[in-house]
């Protein structure tokens, strides 16, 4: 059977001329100047970052007079971005924040995901760690108390996400198991740190941790946080796996039961690959959430990137420019997770195209 | 004999179980055991009984009234009515302005559209603690003094000291009038449904009748608690002003960020919810002559209210969560509270639990009210 002809297209939908859409009628103009003077009313921020902006500044005091004082935006910045981190140590911030940049540029394409992928993340994140602690190879050891910045808010994403991984897909396979004890432990665990502020569990991880484990054992500041993220992740991880798991058809699992398959390697090689593949495109918006979440560890004293920023601005020889930092330190956030967003959607895209295997 | 122990399914599904439970009990037991060794070792006493010892720290603003020579658990409530206040206040100004921004985004106006767009795209991509510092550093720096107060409306004036609007001061039993008021309105409301099913045809005029009925209770009650109004304007006297309600720039700072975050989410849920409702529900209202706003109001909101309440619900739930974040611009909500409890207490464990408790009881019946809803609006649009 041959088609005779190609199916003409259908025919494009007209768009009416921009003055009738803007102004076409009362409703669409009144919208129109109400949006307009939204925009007028923005232009005195416009003023304020650009045309009345401080760009250089020899001294501090020039920027007391005029608009944004991006000047010292220009002169703090290695402190925001790596804090208290020895200064002339400062490449390996630099170069573990390159790292990370890499390693997330490689694992975005989905034909290299794997263990192999898995292996090299393991690999580059000890590697990282290692580089910062320093120690060997005539490195100067950095104890954690002085790392800072950017490293410190992507590292604290990444491994709590990481970490916090296997815990979901145990919590996630807990709590859609049959068996009682599983089930309600699982179901015990998310519900009650879902109803908790992160606030109140970072409280809970940098008072009550050093209370519960035995005297020998301290954990440092950037530890208790990171236990505390790493709860919060993997619980909210969980749910996003428990969607997964749902949408894998039944009749996978009865088709390894007829197989005779033990029910471990079910799991791991049946069930566990079609729903993880399925919940990409959601695991990247709780990425987005975790990365944001991270500007939360201040409130207990880590030197991430923000509390950087805002011990930065502190400075009393300038005009206090708390608003100049954390636009500055917002736009690297905004990056990073419009980036993840973008990435999100190109995701989705392509799954809605083909069921990538 | 071993192996066929071993291969019996029900029987391995249990011994797993039960270890697993003992596992669980066994540390448990390990950190209460490390807990209350280390408690020893530090001599701090355990137990509630701090409660009714005397605070002794200030609390700048709270509408439960506060004094520093009242009690912890006085303090406690103080916080816990401010993270309810900036939470209410935070939900219904976050809902109208979502709505408003979801409906924007689904506009065919392209400016609005864009507008709306770009509003949701930076305000959810960018942490909230960042932006409430952005926000209270605005209100604490950027700011005229008083003196040179802003004034955007009218008898409003916005300054470093804060915002002042005009207030109303209410003489008598202000709270006894809200509680009779609110328990007529639900009586109104359940009996009117009562008697309309009853007297089908002179429902109006039933209504009417009960509408009369209401205000009449309620100039009962403006007599019985004795209620008088006189408005307070602010005035500058000195260097700061007096009178009027005064928003702290910390709450000020607060709601404003909160209200432009969570508003972003909403929206997003909102227009989710909306274009979730088939396309044919829109042709078929227009079909049958309805304008677009009639089609958008009485056919599309109901149903698109079916799938936007559960994702609403964990959005209030987490602003209830988010306004702990207070705790950064320092509005003293039950977070800032009870860590200054546990700094002069000592006592982490006993206020730690208490924070989770209530935040749990929160949680609980936020959702058990908008479950509740939930089934009223999946039934009544069936």
């Amino acid at each position: 059977m041959t088609i005779a002809c190609e199916p003409a297209p259908p025919p494009r939908p007209q768009r009416p001329p921009l003055w009738q859409i803007l102004f076409g009628d009362a409703g669409s103009a009144a919208l129109t100047i109400v949006t307009l003077a939204m925009l007028v009313g923005l232009a005195p921020a416009l003023n304020w970052a650009v045309f009345d902006a401080i760009w250089q500044a020899d001294t501090p005091a020039r920027c007391r007079e005029g608009g944004a004082c991006w000047a010292f935006v220009a002169a703090k910045l290695r402190f925001i971005m790596f804090g208290v981190y020895p200064p002339d140590e400062q490449w390996r911030p630099l170069v573990v924040t390159g790292m990370i940049l890499v390693m997330v540029l490689v694992s975005l394409p989905p034909r290299f995901w794997g263990r192999r992928l898995v292996a090299a993340w393991l690999v580059a994140t000890a590697a990282m760690l290692a580089l910062m602690w320093g120690g060997f190879a005539g490195l100067r050891p950095v104890t954690t108390a002085n790392w800072g910045g950017l490293p410190v808010t992507l590292l604290l994403a990444l491994l709590s996400l990481g970490l916090g991984f296997p815990f979901a897909v145990l919590l996630a396979l807990g709590r859609r198991s049959r068996a009682p004890v599983s089930r309600l432990l699982s179901i015990l665990t998310i519900e009650v740190v879902r109803g908790l502020p992160l606030v109140g569990l970072l409280f809970v991880a940098s008072i009550m941790l050093p209370l519960l484990l035995p005297a020998g054992w301290t954990i440092d500041k950037l530890g208790r946080t990171l236990a505390a993220l790493t709860l919060f992740a993997a619980v909210y991880l969980a749910e996003v796996i428990r969607g997964g798991l749902q949408g894998v058809p039944r009749g996978q699992v009865e088709a390894a039961q007829a197989l005779g398959i033990p029910a471990w390697k079910m799991i791991w090689h049946i069930v566990l690959p079609q729903a993880i593949q399925k919940v990409i495109p959601p695991l990247t918006n709780t990425a987005i959430v975790m990365v944001k979440n991270t500007s939360l560890v201040m409130i207990v004293g880590v030197f991430d990137m923000l509390s950087a920023g805002r011990s930065a601005a502190s400075d009393p020889n300038w005009p206090s420019p708390y608003a100049e930092t954390y636009v500055l330190v917002g736009t690297v956030y905004f990056a990073i997770c419009f980036g993840i967003s973008l990435y999100a959607r190109w995701l989705e895209k392509r799954v809605q195209e083909k069921e990538y295997r | 004999m071993l192996s066929s122990l071993w291969d019996n399914q029900r029987l391995r599904s249990w011994a797993g179980q039960i270890l697993l439970l003992a596992l669980f009990g066994a540390t448990i037991w390990w950190l209460a055991d490390n807990t209350l060794t280390n408690l020893a070792v530090r001599s701090i006493r355990v137990g509630f009984d701090f409660l009714w010892r005397q605070a002794n720290f200030p609390i700048s603003e709270s509408i439960v009234a506060y004094d520093p020579s009242d009690t912890f658990f006085r303090a406690y409530l103080a916080g816990i009515g401010n993270t309810l206040l900036i939470s209410a206040v935070v939900i219904v100004l976050a809902t109208l302005l979502g709505l408003v921004v979801g409906l924007g985004r689904r506009s065919r106006h392209p400016l609005v559209a864009g507008f709306a767009g770009a509003f949701v795209t930076l305000m959810r991509n960018v942490p909230l603690i960042v932006q409430l510092l952005f926000w209270y550093a605005l209100l604490t720096t950027a700011l005229p003094p008083p003196r040179q107060a802003w004034q955007p409306l009218p008898g409003a004036f916005l300054s470093l000291r804060g915002l002042y609007l005009p207030g109303v001061e209410v003489d008598g039993h202000g709270w006894l009038f809200c509680l009779g008021a609110v328990a007529g309105a639900v009586l109104w409301w359940r009996g009117a449904a009562r008697v309309e099913r009853r007297f089908d045809l002179t429902a109006p005029r039933v209504a009417a009748l009960l509408a009369a009925a209401y205000a009449g209770w309620l100039v009962l009650l403006w007599l019985g608690c004795g209620i008088g109004l006189r408005p307070s304007l602010p005035r500058l006297a000195g260097f700061n002003f007096e009178g009027g309600l005064r928003l702290s720039p910390e709450f000020t700072a607060l709601t404003i960020g909160l209200v432009i975050y969570t508003s972003a989410f909403i929206g997003e849920i909102i227009r989710g919810g909306v274009d979730a409702v088939a396309r044919g529900q829109w042709e078929a209202g227009r079909a049958v002559g309805l304008s677009d706003r009639q089609t958008l109001f009485h056919i599309v909101i109901p149903q698109a209210l079916r799938i936007i309440i559960p994702p609403l619900t964990t959005q209030y739930l987490s602003t209830v969560k988010n306004s702990t974040l207070a705790v950064a611009v320092g509005f003293p909500e039950l977070g800032l509270v009870v860590g200054t409890v546990i700094n002069q207490t000592g006592q982490a464990i006993e206020n730690v639990l208490a924070l989770l408790l209530v935040f749990l009881t929160i949680s609980t019946s936020v959702s058990l009210l908008m479950n509740w809803y939930n089934a009223r609006v999946a039934l009544v649009s069936r």
